[in-house]
């Protein structure tokens, strides 16, 4: 009742150098202060304050609409905020142009410009600023280096492939070295196997020049394998902010729960409220659920808890148990086979179906479950999470 | 793709019984013809306008070049015969002089330069005006861009002749642009504004705008604005932005519009006559001089044919930025 799960878990750690979101003294390089943006009666995003640290990879994660992409935009001065305030290294962004920002954008088309050379692509932001040509021919080569197209320089875009085209595109935006560089969707249109070479590209890219990203994607596990924080968004306003493993692991709401991964959610009530464990009553389970930390909330108070498919256990056999807590019973419908693991969708009594994901340890299995096998489901006390709307 | 084939739709035709299958023993023949010559599936398709320019085009042009090569007579028709049968010798004479005239009389020379002139001047104006309009449809609303198309297309709709009239009176001493100036009070006398040279700018770039607008609009239309953002984002100002991405990404655009419009507006006949002034010298009013004034056809004949040289240079050059433009699309 005291403690919540998030306390329990900030407390023994201390902020250090890589994690300057825990530091409460720390400024923070981006600052989003109320930040909202109407298009006519639409609110495309809805009081946003963000903070966001130098050097962080951080990501708006959410579904088309969310407002992620016109946020971005904000930060890019491609839009006005209609109410609220940016600031960008502690300079205030609300009256200075696209062309006078600190910031560099990788647009989603890579918006190369189709009569100019790769090479006449990158230097054209050095152009603007006047930077000598030497310096210019230095820059220029040192970026298409870094992200190996230098042999590519003399091409025109439509002569590149989409992994090439979008290597000229973050070399165009890093050329300029930008306090920020903003990345819409970066990796979405390559295919799936670029995309996953690309990702720890784009991350080693980032560590090594040190700019601050800022990246927009709908895709959670671009956003978890790539991002030191991210935000989840849901129709223009951010529903939970951090790290993969905090968001993960800890969902704030249904939303962020289902958004990140899968999760089995069971409506219930508490029923024992304890300082240091808590009982629900979920009659969609068809058992008491034990949490093995205290929640907020009183005894009846309405909530759902959450567990992901692979901190469950599946088993033909009744698991020895010292209680009733956290076992359920129903019948396999339907197994996905992976390959490294399976799915296995289980019909509970109660109508409910769950998802429960195992590895496959062993190639053969004398006693493996299939179509139809009557199963017992069970979790650990501490595997599921309690969410309150 | 085989010969076989092309004979099933014609079997279709069938329609039975001894009559039917010499029908189709009939269009077997001409399939077999037209197979011998190269012309079936596709060859067929593409053979069918070319025999068109072939009757109406190229056949009339072997004709006027036959008369440009004749001599001037008083005949009906008033040219003489290139051939001549004389005691079993066939006699072709082709005479040159008419092209040896039209170059070394100025007149010609003069009426030529001058119309290459007064089209370049026109066609300029022509994309001075054009350029912001087709730019003002292309970022207008998706909804808006239709209508005002439609609204640049509509002058169409009325003759040609009846437009080119409606300006004559407009234009005249007491017309209306010359009240409306007087009353505003910037000029005290009317000024002469028809059968000048300006007034064939403007009945040129008037009857031509729509020719410079369509394609103008078309390559600017398609351009992605995530590049004019790009370019922003990269630290260029707007105006700038213009100048090194949408103009030369609108280039097909304008080299298509000013050759639409250079091309005719080279040979135009009409605006001169009726706007322009006597010394408006164009090598279209020159043409309809000789033939149906001094009732040369030969001479007249020699200059239509050197007119036409004159523009297929141009021509081909339009046909090649076009050609490239199809290539670059396919990508």
């Amino acid at each position: 009742m005291v403690q919540t799960a998030q306390q329990v878990r900030q407390q023994p750690k201390k902020p250090d150098a890589k994690e300057p979101w825990l530091d409460p003294q720390a400024t923070p390089y981006v600052r989003i202060e109320n930040v909202s943006k109407h298009f006519g009666d639409f609110v495309a995003v809805d009081n946003v304050s963000l903070d966001i640290y130098r050097g962080e990879l951080f990501s708006l994660l959410g579904g088309s609409g969310c407002g992620k992409t016109t946020l971005l935009r904000m930060l890019a001065g491609f839009e006005q905020p209609t109410s609220g305030k940016i600031y960008i290294d502690g300079v205030d962004m609300s009256n200075i142009p696209p062309y006078e920002r600190p910031v560099n954008m990788m647009f989603q088309s890579y918006a190369l410009f189709p009569h100019m050379t790769v090479e006449a692509n990158v230097a054209f932001g050095l152009h603007q600023d006047r930077v000598p040509k030497d310096e210019i021919d230095r820059r220029v080569t040192e970026v298409l280096e870094l992200v190996q197209l230098v042999s590519f320089r003399k091409r025109r875009p439509h002569q590149l492939s989409g992994g090439q085209r979008q290597r000229v595109a973050l070399a165009r935006a890093l050329v300029k070295r930008p306090k920020l560089l903003l990345l819409d969707e970066p990796l979405g249109a390559l295919d799936r196997k670029l995309r996953e070479k690309t990702q720890f590209e784009l991350v080693n890219i980032q560590e090594e020049v040190g700019i601050t990203f800022v990246m927009v994607t709908h895709d959670q596990e671009e956003a978890m394998t790539m991002s030191t924080r991210f935000s989840v968004m849901n129709a223009g306003k951010i529903v939970q902010t951090g790290t993969p493993a905090e968001v993960y692991e800890y969902p704030n709401t249904r939303f962020s729960a289902e958004f990140i991964g899968s999760i089995n959610l069971f409506e219930g009530h508490m029923v024992i409220d304890e300082a240091d464990h808590a009982v629900i009553e979920a009659p969609e389970a068809g058992c008491q659920i034990m949490i093995s930390h205290g929640i907020t909330g009183t005894v009846g108070s309405r909530v759902w808890v959450g567990v992901r498919p692979e901190k469950m256990k599946i088993s033909k056999a009744v698991p020895a148990l010292e209680n009733e807590y956290n076992l359920l019973s129903g019948k396999v419908i339907e197994i996905a086979y992976l390959g490294d693991i399976s799915i296995f969708h289980v019909t509970l009594k109660s109508g409910k179906n769950i998802r429960v994901t195992a590895p496959n340890v062993s190639r053969y299995s004398v006693d493996s479950i299939t179509w139809g096998d009557e199963v017992w489901v069970h979790w650990n006390a501490d595997a599921g999470v309690v969410l309150y709307t | 793709m085989s010969g076989r084939d092309h004979h099933k739709p014609f079997g279709l035709a069938r329609s039975g019984g001894i009559e039917g299958l010499s029908d189709a023993a009939a269009m077997h023949v001409v399939t077999q013809w037209l197979n011998r010559l190269g012309l079936r599936g596709r060859g067929l398709v593409i053979g069918i306008p070319y025999f068109w320019y072939l009757l109406f085009f190229l056949i009339p042009f072997v004709f006027v070049l036959k008369i440009a090569l004749s001599e001037a007579a008083y005949s009906v028709p008033p040219f003489t015969d290139l051939t001549e049968w004389a005691e079993g010798a066939l006699k072709i004479t082709l005479n040159l002089a008419n092209f040896d005239y039209i170059f070394s009389d100025s007149l010609y020379v003069t009426a030529y330069l001058n119309s290459v002139r007064i089209a370049a001047i026109s066609t300029l104006l022509t994309l001075l005006v054009g350029y912001p309009m087709a730019y003002a449809i292309a970022r207008a609303e998706r909804s808006w861009r239709a209508p005002l198309l439609m609204l640049v297309i509509l002058p169409f709709w009325t003759s040609f002749l009846i437009r080119v009239y409606a300006w004559m009176s407009l234009l005249q001493d007491n017309g209306l642009v010359n009240s409306v100036l007087m009353n505003i009070g910037i000029i005290d006398s009317p000024i002469r504004i028809l059968n000048t040279d300006f007034a064939v700018f403007l009945g040129i770039v008037y009857s031509y705008l729509p020719f410079m607008i369509l394609p103008l609009y078309s390559t600017l239309e398609k351009m992605d604005l995530s590049l004019l953002e790009a370019a922003e984002d990269l630290g260029c100002r707007p105006f700038k932005a213009f100048w090194r991405i949408t103009l030369p990404l609108s280039l097909p655009g304008i080299i298509a519009g000013c050759l639409l419009v250079f091309i005719p507006a080279v040979g135009e006949f009409v605006i001169p006559e009726l706007l322009g002034g006597p010394d408006t010298l164009m090598i279209g009013k020159v043409l309809w001089q000789e033939f149906f004034s001094n009732r040369d056809w030969p001479v007249a004949s020699a200059v239509a044919i050197a007119l036409l040289l004159l523009l297929v240079i141009p021509i081909m050059i339009f046909q090649h930025v076009q050609a490239k433009q199809q290539e670059a699309e396919k990508r």
